[in-house]
Formats: structure tokens, C-alpha cells, sequence
């Protein structure tokens, strides 16, 4: 469970998150969604303590994040983010194995239990046979999955993801927040995580929270946030839901601003 | 409908020994037999550096009177007094400052190049030899520090060191935080002012044995190797320096990837970073204060021992101590033998082999990577 009370940002004089509030509990995954610059990822920064609001607190579990020693947040909160290491000379293992700092003390070396989830995360995201290999010679798909196996070996009860689906093609889209959306509904984790894709938020998240313009424009259930009213003015596009299957589904066309929308 | 199935443990984790699917146990048996050659390559250079010179010592005397020093026996001395003096008194430091002073280089240079994340980072980023220089052309050419008697040289090059990387830091921090990019500015910036500093300092002397003396100590020497304090100094700093970074091993890995991965994983990047330099400051300073400032060892070191062992630093930080122990031994070997007996500046030597020897890792890493 994370929940966050009245964070605030600013970038300079910017201010890119005002007064914002969130609640993340376990077993569901909550989405971030908004057009760039809404302060998405600054969001997601805040949430795992990457950055310090001026004000309000996040609490994970009910303790204060900024209150905890770094390695023991580390534990409970995993966290894929877009920094790709591109550079780094280690290899998938070694990469994965990371995860397992947390957990290690300063003079302990990773044994056969920290090889075992280390494996176990690689499998999960299909990239076993990849192991040795050099993590900076990857695809930017192969990669992104490698650091969500590495938040895997982490073992901690919350994961956040900053646009887990980047660089990745659509069988893997899926697969991966297939596999985020298991772990919150069977393993009852916390998941927060940023998407652009609309339709893929739809699918796998149970709550959204809609940013735009330095606050919260909506939040609640996927289905109470993806309509077309209150969508449309934030992305300045039209927006038609369409629901198949049980499936919420949105289609976008672009359009010319109406009067409506000069005067909103 | 996933393929990727959370439950079921892949039939090849299953089958295989954890560490066999990663690919860990091939890794642990290159680094171990890297290890243990290197150290016995490490033994063989300093019998060998203690052996050859103007007056060459066979490999079994050698031995000989280093067990009679360290453990009394043989007790019967069966060679000359010159020959012992020459063994223990001339060689032996020497050698050992060449050891110490190699494996300090290097481990400082993975750290910074964890650090600051660029490759062609090296120990003297932190304007800590310029500062160095600055303070021994002060000791040599005007005297600066003669409180300290015989070991004045060393000690205002070592406050010289520490004034500069203290300016270093204090340019490079702004609100708790040293970032990278301001760490590699603020230490070139700082280089080129203590540089012009050294230089005129050797201009307003008007000294041409001073100035002479200045450039040898600019181009690094272990020529003021003896059995005395400073050389335990920097004994004490470089092991621990060296036992610190291989704890830190982890940490520097995390660090290496980026500050907000780093974050993720438990490691505060301001306060590791910090703590970073204030050790690789430590160790860059001492040695340079003892040895002048020896270029490339620092900065072609770390390459070769990721080349060998790959990336994880904790392998890294202790081949490379050996790799540049071994180096210096021999680029010292070379600088007392080649013009004998004339000794020329051993930065003179670690540059003429490292210069090449990085362009072809350049040529090499760029066919790899793209």
C-alpha cells in the first residue's frame, strides 16, 4: 500500500506537480496516465523517493518513506525506471543480480538462494538464455525486460514502473504488464505504473490516475477515468470508447479545436 | 493470455544450478584463475624487479635476504654486505612503493570511472596531482615545508593535493550534491589554474636545477623509496583504499548504471559519491605525493582488468590492483635500466606503453560497440 498526500513539485519556477494525492493498495494496479509533460514520471520519482516533495509525505505500508533507511525502502519498493544503463559493462546476470543488494550486507557475497530469484526473474521475463551475455549489447526490448526481472529479484511488495512498455513490441507490451498485472492479482503487490498507451492501461490497470496541467484530473476505477469527457480537453484529442468483449477499448482522431474547447 | 507464466519455475531453473543458468560458475573460475596468476605474476615481478638493475641480484639471493629480514632465516648471511643493502635497503622499497603505488592508481581509477561514469576518467580528474605539483615545486624550489626535514617534499605535495581536490569538491558541490558533469569541469578548471601556478613558480625561481628537479618529480619517480614513514603512509592508505572499494564492489555497480538506479537499489548517489572522493582523494593524493604524478596507469588499468573479468567492480578493483602493481614494477624496471646510468622519469615510460595500448582498446571498443 502506498499512499501519498499532497506532493508538490517544481522544476525552477515550473511547477510540474501541485497539491497532488494517491492511494496504491495492494493487490491492484494503478496507472499513471497523461500527456507528456503532466509529471508522470516526476510522480512516480516522488512516490519511490527519488525525489523529495517540499511538501505532504508518502507512506508505504503505513511507515514514512523518507523516514526509512535507504535499503530497507529498497526492499519494499522495486522499481523499474527508464535510465537504460546502455553503458554499463555487466552482464545480464550480474544486471539481475543487482536486485539482490538490498538484501546483502556490506560483507556478504550473493549465494545460491539470491542465484535462485535472480534465475527464477530471468525466466519469468522469458530471457534465461541471455544470461552471460553483456547487458549493454541488448536490444532496448531485451533490456527493459532484464530490469524488470532485476525489480523482480528484488522481492519487494511494491513495484513501480516508469513506461515499462518502451522500446518493446507488442507480443512483449503485453506480455510484461501481463506478468505486473499477475503479481499485483495473484501475489497481492502493490503496482504502480506509467503508461501512454491508453488501450493498454484500459486492459491491465484497475485504477487510474489522470494528470494534467500540474494536478489530478481524475482518479478511480479504469472505467470511471477513461471517458471521452474527460479525456478529450487534457489530450486535445477526440476520443471514442467502444467496449468489446468486456473490453474497454478507446480510438483516437485527431481534430481541429472546437469553440467548445476555446472557451473551456 | 500470457506466455510469460508467474507460477511455474521454467523447466531449465529447474534442471540447472541457479548459478549455471546465469552463467555465474564460468565467470568465478576465470576470475579466480586471473587471481591467482596474477598474484603469482605479481611475486615473480618484484624478485625480479629486485634482481635486475646497474648491480643484478640472482633471483635466489634475492629471496634469500628477504627471508633473512622478515623471518631470520637464513641466519647465516652467505652474500655481501653491498648486495644486502643493495636487496634491502635500495630495491626492496623501492619495489614496494612501485607496487603500492601501481595498485593505488588503478583502483582509483575504476572508482572514478564507476563514478563519474565515463571511461576516459582517470585519477587525476580531481586536479589532485596538479594540486601536488604545485605544492612540491613550492618544497623544491623555495624551500616551502622545510619544518618537515627530509620528508618536506612529500608532505607539502601531499597538502598541495588535498588543498586542490578540497577546491574540487567545494566547486563541484552545490547544495549537497556533486554531479558528474560538474566534477569533471570543476577538476579540469582547477588542473589548468594550479598548473599555470606550478609553472610560475618555477619561472620566478630563475632556477635551472630547480626547475630540472620540478619536471623529474612532474614525470613521477620512485626514487625517494626508503624504509621510513611515508612509505607506510602509503601502505596503510592503499590497502585500505583497496579493501574499502572491494566492500563497495556492489555499490559501485549500482552507481556505474546511474544516480536514479543507484536510488532504487538502496545506494544514496550524493552520499556514496562523496564518500568516493573522499577516498580516492586520500589514495591518489599519498601516491602522488610519494611518486610524482605517473600518468596512464590510472586510466588504462581499469580497462584491462574489465576486459579480463568483466564489469562486476569487485572483481575489477582486485585484478586491477594487481595488473597496475605488476605494471609499475616493470615500468620502473625499465626507467632505472634503459639510459643506466642515467635513471629517466618513469611517467615518461607508463605513457610511451599506455598511449598506444589505449589507442588500440579505443579502435577496439569502437568495432564492438558500433
Amino acid at each position: 500500500m502506498i499512499e501519498a498526500d499532497d506532493l508538490s513539485w517544481s522544476y525552477g519556477p515550473a511547477q510540474v506537480l501541485q497539491a497532488v494525492s494517491l492511494a496504491a493498495p495492494h493487490g491492484r494496479v494503478l496507472g499513471l496516465i497523461g500527456p507528456n509533460g503532466s509529471g508522470k514520471t516526476t510522480l512516480l520519482r516522488l512516490l519511490h523517493g527519488a525525489l523529495d516533495s517540499s511538501t505532504g509525505s508518502v507512506r508505504v505500508d503505513g511507515d514514512r518513506l523518507a523516514a526509512l533507511a535507504p535499503r530497507d525502502a529498497a526492499r519494499r519498493v522495486a522499481v523499474v525506471v527508464q535510465e537504460s544503463g546502455g553503458e554499463s559493462t555487466l552482464s545480464v546476470a550480474e544486471m539481475v543480480l543487482l536486485g539482490r543488494g538490498p538484501h546483502l550486507s556490506t560483507f556478504q557475497r550473493a549465494g545460491a538462494g539470491d542465484h535462485a530469484v535472480a534465475a527464477e526473474a530471468l525466466a519469468r521475463v522469458g530471457m534465461s538464455h541471455l544470461a552471460s551475455r553483456a547487458f549493454a549489447g541488448l536490444s532496448g526490448g531485451e533490456r527493459q525486460r532484464v530490469l524488470i526481472a532485476r525489480a523482480l529479484t528484488q522481492q519487494a511488495t511494491h513495484l513501480l514502473l516508469d513506461e515499462p512498455t518502451n522500446h518493446l513490441d507488442i507480443r512483449y507490451q503485453h506480455e510484461v504488464l501481463g506478468l505486473v498485472a499477475d503479481l499485483a492479482h495473484d501475489l497481492h503487490r502493490t503496482v504502480v505504473v506509467v503508461l501512454h498507451d491508453l488501450n493498454l492501461a484500459a486492459r491491465y490497470c484497475d485504477d487510474l490516475v489522470l494528470l494534467g496541467d500540474g494536478g489530478v484530473v481524475a482518479a478511480g476505477p479504469v472505467d470511471d477515468v477513461l471517458v471521452p469527457d474527460l479525456l478529450e480537453p487534457v489530450y486535445g484529442i477526440g476520443i471514442e470508447r467502444v467496449r468489446t468483449d468486456d473490453q474497454l477499448h478507446l480510438l483516437f482522431h485527431p481534430r481541429t479545436p472546437t469553440q467548445e474547447d476555446v472557451s473551456a | 493470455m500470457h506466455v510469460v507464466d508467474t507460477r511455474a519455475v521454467p523447466s531449465r531453473a529447474r534442471d540447472a544450478a541457479p548459478e549455471d543458468v546465469l552463467g555465474l560458475a564460468a565467470t568465478r573460475r576465470r576470475t579466480t584463475a586471473w587471481v591467482v596468476g596474477l598474484a603469482l605474476g605479481l611475486l615473480a615481478t618484484m624478485v625480479a624487479g629486485i634482481g635486475i638493475g646497474a648491480f643484478s641480484v640472482p633471483a635466489g639471493t634475492v629471496a634469500q635476504v628477504v627471508t633473512h629480514h622478515l623471518l631470520g632465516w637464513p641466519g647465516e648471511r652467505t652474500w655481501s654486505a653491498p648486495m644486502d643493502a643493495i636487496v634491502w635497503q635500495v630495491r626492496l622499497p623501492r619495489v614496494l612503493l612501485g607496487v603500492l603505488v601501481g595498485a593505488g592508481l588503478a583502483i582509483c581509477g575504476v572508482a572514478l570511472q564507476a563514478m563519474v561514469r565515463n571511461v576516459l576518467a582517470d585519477p587525476y580528474l580531481l586536479g589532485v596531482n596538479s594540486g601536488a605539483s604545485s605544492g612540491a615545486a613550492a618544497a623544491i624550489l623555495f624551500g616551502v615545508g622545510a619544518g618537515f626535514a627530509e620528508h618536506a617534499l612529500q608532505v607539502t605535495a601531499f597538502l598541495g593535493a588535498l588543498a586542490a581536490s578540497l577546491l574540487v569538491f567545494l566547486v563541484a558541490r552545490s547544495a549537497g550534491r556533486v554531479t558528474s558533469v560538474r566534477l569533471l569541469l570543476a577538476g579540469v578548471a582547477v588542473g589548468y589554474a594550479l598548473y599555470a601556478l606550478t609553472s610560475f613558480l618555477i619561472f620566478a625561481s630563475g632556477s635551472a636545477e630547480g626547475a630540472r628537479s620540478v619536471m623529474f618529480w612532474l614525470l613521477g619517480s620512485l626514487g625517494l623509496a626508503k624504509w621510513d614513514l611515508p612509505l607506510a603512509v602509503v601502505a596503510v592508505v592503499v590497502l585500505g583504499a583497496t579493501a574499502l572499494l572491494t566492500l563497495w564492489g556492489r555499490r559501485l555497480d549500482a552507481l556505474a548504471v546511474g544516480d536514479e538506479t543507484a536510488h532504487t537499489l538502496g545506494v544514496r548517489p550524493e552520499r556514496f559519491r562523496l564518500r568516493l572522493l573522499v577516498v580516492v582523494a586520500l589514495c591518489v593524493g599519498v601516491v602522488v605525493s610519494a611518486a610524482g604524478s605517473i600518468g596512464f596507469v590510472g586510466l588504462v588499468v581499469p580497462h584491462l582488468a574489465r576486459r579480463v573479468v568483466g564489469g562486476a567492480h569487485v572483481r575489477v578493483v582486485v585484478v586491477a590492483a594487481l595488473m597496475g602493481a605488476i605494471l609499475l614494477v616493470w615500468a620502473d624496471v625499465l626507467a632505472r635500466t634503459l639510459f643506466a646510468p642515467q635513471e629517466i622519469p618513469i611517467g615518461i615510460i607508463t605513457s610511451l606503453v599506455g598511449a598506444p595500448f589505449l589507442l588500440v582498446l579505443i579502435r577496439r571498443l569502437h568495432a564492438t560497440t558500433a
